[in-house]
């Protein structure tokens, strides 16, 4: 693939980049791979931290640290903690998972092929080999800058989402 | 660094989240697996974000990742219930309303 190649050839300013670039990335699609197919589920949780981990590691590539740490505290620290109470709570979820009938599973192999076929070759046409430069990183004074002045009537909505995600969480889960 | 190597990486996440939301019965596992392509997404938006040079991408990134935290609590309590009612949480068992 051209695309590659080229990332390959970038200069000489990148290179440690590129070579952590794709350390990461195989890690997290082998990660992710192992996730949906394995067949322990607490297995499935930890591959899932792997995952989860690694795009953080691709945010400060990115020079987006306070995306990093902030998936790192919400995806590592709250929800895959919460994955694992809920598959304590669910004894019935740690046997295996390997009664899905195989054409079930060939169709979503298909579905999901087609859908990389058809996702890749749009990326490739239209974004060749454009340059991403990141001469510094974002500084977490301008997303807050941001968020609390030309996004508040969004962060005001995402406030409410939470609470009455929260308060309807404890709803359905109560017992009486 | 090419914006296309992102891409492509969030375009086999995506994928493989997919996949795993057609082909798994554990109601758990299905909603790993939309975590997975909730961080595809993730990726997406911050490299875009790094390409324009443009503070939006980080900022939706992190409205995303709320989103997704408050659709893990009422996903697992929705299959917490389901647990409890049915002693099972088999997905393809939930067809109470297939016609």
């Amino acid at each position: 693939m051209n695309v590659f190649a080229a990332a390959a050839s970038d200069g000489d300013i990148y290179v440690a980049q590129n070579i952590f670039f794709g350390i990461i990335a195989a890690t997290m699609i082998v990660a992710a791979l192992r996730c949906v197919t394995t067949k322990n589920i607490v297995h499935a949780a930890l591959w899932l931290v792997l995952v989860l981990g690694g795009a953080a590691a691709q945010f400060i590539l990115l020079g987006s640290e306070f995306v990093a740490v902030t998936q790192i505290l919400v995806y590592v620290g709250a929800i895959v903690v919460l994955f694992l109470f809920g598959i304590m709570l669910t004894r019935a979820s740690w046997g295996d998972d390997e009664n899905t009938a195989v054409e079930k599973r060939a169709m979503a192999i298909v579905v999901a092929v087609l859908l990389l076929v058809v996702m890749g070759g749009a990326l490739i046409e239209s974004f060749e080999d454009t340059r991403l430069v990141i001469d510094q990183p974002q500084r977490t004074a301008t997303v807050s800058d941001s968020i609390f002045s030309q996004y508040i009537v969004a962060f005001e909505a995402v406030s409410v989402l939470l609470l009455a995600a929260l308060i309807g969480a404890i709803v359905v889960a109560r017992k009486d | 660094m090419l914006l296309n190597q992102f891409l492509l990486l969030a375009a086999v996440l995506f994928c493989i989240g997919v996949y795993g939301v057609l082909a798994r019965r554990n109601g758990i596992l299905v909603l790993m697996s939309i975590e997975i392509i909730l961080n595809a997404v993730n990726i997406n938006l911050v490299a875009f974000g790094a390409f324009r040079d443009n503070v939006a991408g980080e900022v939706f990134a992190l409205f995303v990742i709320a989103v997704a935290a408050a659709e893990v609590g009422i996903g697992l309590a929705i299959v917490l219930l389901m647990y409890r009612n049915r002693r099972s949480i088999d997905f393809s068992e939930a067809d109470l309303l297939k016609g």
